[in-house]
């Protein structure tokens, strides 16, 4: 408890000494730093924050140490996150990176992988991004059908990927790909990584309904892959995807980040902008009826962070529990998007401005927002996708 | 706050879990109810009870019990509440609680050393009507000190035909509402002016109606200022109760996903079927948020947090409604045979309802969770 306690002190010392004021400042999207070659750091002080955390492996404070990481013990990285939320520091990066790759080649990757990609992931000198989903295989993932043919020295990769997001900004995607195409379904994939930046890569952003163009379509022309860029062993693939789907999952339901980081700081709280929307009568918001609905949601947010701590404390190892991680995904994703419809409601006809005068910042984001709310139920895996999951495999009820 | 048990809650926990199973199963319960039992609870029981030291696990070790606090005891209800365990151990430790938190230096060393004997059994008499209403109480007390006299009529006074003290919320002053004004009292059942008539309730479980003319009592705590213990009173029978809930649920859940890998229509286990699967999944994520609020709710009464209130009030609004949830639930996937009496998946939902009225609705758990939170 006196290392812990100590380890507290330096920490708070640094964070003190290093977090530059402005990254001090409420975070948004738009604030948010993904790292690779086409970051652009609008405020220097967000680069001078990731260079700092990543020099001490903070920006993946459990990763070992020997390929950059924090190598902090499950105790130390809850006292540094305890310590950047009482300075209300940024994120210095996050990304898939981070949340998908990282952590599943730490669990499958050869120490050659790990050493060449980890430290470029924690520096933030290479952004990642997702090759699963494709026109026909989204729900029924394994169906994919890109194909990778094996040219003695080097893979061919052939096909389309769909819903890559980020891949307009991305250095490399990590991708499930057909190697066997004879084979049953779930037996003829593999996983690899592939470098973007090659003739034989296309990718175009897809517009969606909140207008923005988070996700991508991704083509391989003949695009090549290296051998050693196989993550476990060929035709085995499905095994790595279905790892690192944990990893993603239990990123989308907040769990990486033992879920005390608000993803919609910019938006308020529901009980404040009812409050400020509906108006108070008698210390209460003044609509019984979204009041209930606003509390009630509320208490399940609640609940459901106590549950993410607990499932922290239960697990081993403390990073991402495979305990029923479609229980996280399938409830925080499906609370998230009951909060938004609840503060449409809140806010009436102020909560869908598209653009203009007439809406104020806040109000513009949460149109957007609410409208990107309804991906969290469908990307990583569907609820009703996670659903089946628990059914099947923590339930154990028959197929 | 830790949201795991530490070895020594664990063991209890195993401990009750094999009392409950080998010693109060469900048909100890049915039992008591076909044979339409004086008491509605098995006093040989209670005394292996006793003897396990259950009836002192909150109380202090200065007044003779053994001061493991609310987990400890929560995990006991916990296990109780999977076999619908009738016994008194719940209202008395409620009950208990008043003279624990408002109680004098004397009422603690004369009355708690007897609780964790096991050898006196206390009941709250606290709801005049229908709905849980705390400050709602119009039975008025006069007098002061160890000389007051209660005149009025409560409800749904829980294990009240048999407790031997009554714990009863009275009004000094005010009116109905105030908060201002109340007292507890403590009140002999046998005292000249008490009338309690058993009430037979879904559940098979022990309740009371009681009418006070002029009855002889002595005051726990000041006259009139009764609210603050009356509030961690209930906060602590909201907590214990969820727990109970708890293990109910989780019991009637475990059975209903049993049911639903051997019950064979069409040629397959209907839990093959996709419209089951879904509702069981969302029903085991409501289980496992359950878990979690109780084991922080316990947490806070043992750390006697400040934000026990909140808690109370978030743990029993969700054990009310993931408890109806899960057995209504249970008796519709079990079909025609979840409607026997013979069938145990329906004590279940009967527990729930009771449960879900006592100690306060989800409705009243929200809104008091918002007034909590300034909203």
């Amino acid at each position: 408890m006196a290392a812990l306690e100590e380890f507290r002190s330096e920490t708070r010392a640094w964070l003190e000494e290093n977090c530059p004021a402005s990254m001090r400042e409420p975070e948004s999207e738009a604030t948010m730093i993904g790292g690779g070659k086409r970051q652009q750091y609008d405020d220097p002080n967000a680069k001078l924050w990731l260079d700092r955390m990543a020099e001490r492996g903070w920006t993946a404070p459990m990763w070992p140490a020997e390929y950059g990481g924090g190598g902090l013990s499950k105790q130390e990285f809850m006292v540094l996150q305890d310590e950047l939320i009482r300075v209300n520091a940024r994120t210095p990066i996050s990304g898939m990176g981070f949340s998908m790759i990282g952590p599943t080649l730490l669990d499958y990757g050869t120490e050659e992988q790990k050493r060449e990609h980890l430290p470029k992931i924690i520096s933030g000198e290479l952004r990642w991004c997702q090759g699963y989903s494709e026109p026909n295989a989204g729900s029924d993932l394994a169906s994919l059908q890109t194909k990778c043919e094996d040219k003695g020295d080097h893979f061919l990769v052939n096909g389309q990927k769909i819903w890559t997001s980020g891949a307009q900004y991305a250095d490399w995607i990590f991708t499930l790909v057909r190697t066997e195409p004879q084979a049953p379904k779930h037996e003829g994939i593999s996983f690899v990584l592939i470098d973007m930046d090659q003739p034989g890569v296309t990718v175009k952003p897809i517009k969606l309904i909140s207008g923005n163009s988070p996700f991508c379509e991704t083509f391989f022309d003949d695009a090549r892959c290296e051998k050693y860029n196989l993550v476990g062993q060929l035709n085995r693939g499905w095994t790595v995807g279905k790892r690192l789907l944990q990893h993603e999952r239990s990123s989308i339901s907040g769990l990486n980040s033992g879920g005390r980081r608000g993803r919609y700081d910019n938006i308020g709280t529901l009980p404040e902008v009812a409050k400020q929307y509906v108006g108070l009568s008698q210390g209460k918001i003044a609509d019984p009826v979204l009041r209930n609905a606003v509390t009630s949601n509320v208490m399940n947010q609640q609940a459901f962070s106590l549950t993410q701590k607990r499932a922290m404390e239960e697990s081993e190892e403390g990073s991402t529990p495979t305990f029923a991680t479609s229980l996280f995904k399938y409830y925080g994703s499906e609370i998230g998007k009951e909060r938004l419809e609840i503060q449409l409601k809140a806010q009436g006809t102020q909560s869908l401005g598209w653009e203009g005068d007439m809406f104020s910042d806040n109000e513009k984001t949460l149109t957007r927002t609410w409208l990107r709310s309804k991906a969290g139920t469908i990307a990583g895996g569907s609820s009703e996708v996670q659903l089946n999951i628990i059914a099947k495999r923590v339930l154990g009820l028959p197929d | 706050m830790p949201l795991v048990l530490n070895e020594e809650q664990s063991m209890l926990k195993d401990a009750a879990k094999d009392f409950c199973t080998n010693n109060t199963p469900i048909t100890q319960m049915r039992k008591l109810r076909d044979e339409q039992s004086t008491d509605g609870f098995d006093r040989d029981t209670w005394r292996q009870m006793v003897d396990l030291g259950w009836a002192g696990i909150t109380i202090p070790e200065d007044f003779g019990g053994l001061g493991f606090g609310y987990m400890g005891l929560g995990v006991v209800m916990e296990e109780c509440g999977r076999t619908l365990t009738c016994s008194p151990l719940l209202a008395t430790a409620v009950a208990a609680s008043a003279i624990v938190h408002g109680g004098s230096d004397d009422q603690k060393a004369g009355l708690l050393p007897q609780v964790a004997a096991g050898e006196l059994l206390l009941a709250l008499a606290l709801e005049e009507t229908p709905h849980h209403a705390p400050y709602g109480a119009t039975a008025s007390v006069e007098g002061s000190g160890d000389n007051v006299k209660v005149t009025g009529a409560k409800k749904f006074v829980l294990d009240g035909h048999v407790a031997d003290k009554l714990v009863v919320v009275a009004r000094s002053s005010g009116a109905a509402g105030d908060r201002d004004g109340l007292s507890l009292v403590l009140v002999d059942r046998d005292a000249a002016g008490v009338t309690v008539t058993r009430t037979i309730m879904a559940d098979s479980r022990n309740a009371a109606n009681i009418e006070f003319a002029s009855a002889e009592g002595v005051l726990i705590g000041d006259a009139g200022k009764g609210a603050d213990t009356l509030d961690q009173v209930l906060d602590t029978g909201r907590i214990l109760l969820s727990a109970e809930m708890l293990g109910g649920l989780q019991e009637c859940f475990e059975r209903t996903i049993e049911y639903l890998k051997v019950r064979e229509q069409f040629g397959v286990p209907i839990g093959s079927f996709q419209a089951l699967k879904h509702r069981a999944a969302q029903m085991f994520c409501e289980v496992e948020l359950s878990k979690s609020v109780v084991l922080e709710a316990l947490s806070a009464l043992d750390d006697a947090s400040e934000d026990s209130a909140e808690l109370a009030s978030l743990a029993k609004a969700r054990l009310n409604d993931t408890y109806n949830l899960v057995s209504s639930e249970g008796v519709q996937m079990h079909g025609g045979i979840g409607m026997t009496d013979e069938y145990e998946i329906g004590f279940f939902m009967k527990r729930s309802r009771v449960c879900e009225h006592t100690f306060g609705n989800s409705a009243f758990h929200r809104n008091r969770y918002g007034e909590l939170q300034g909203y």
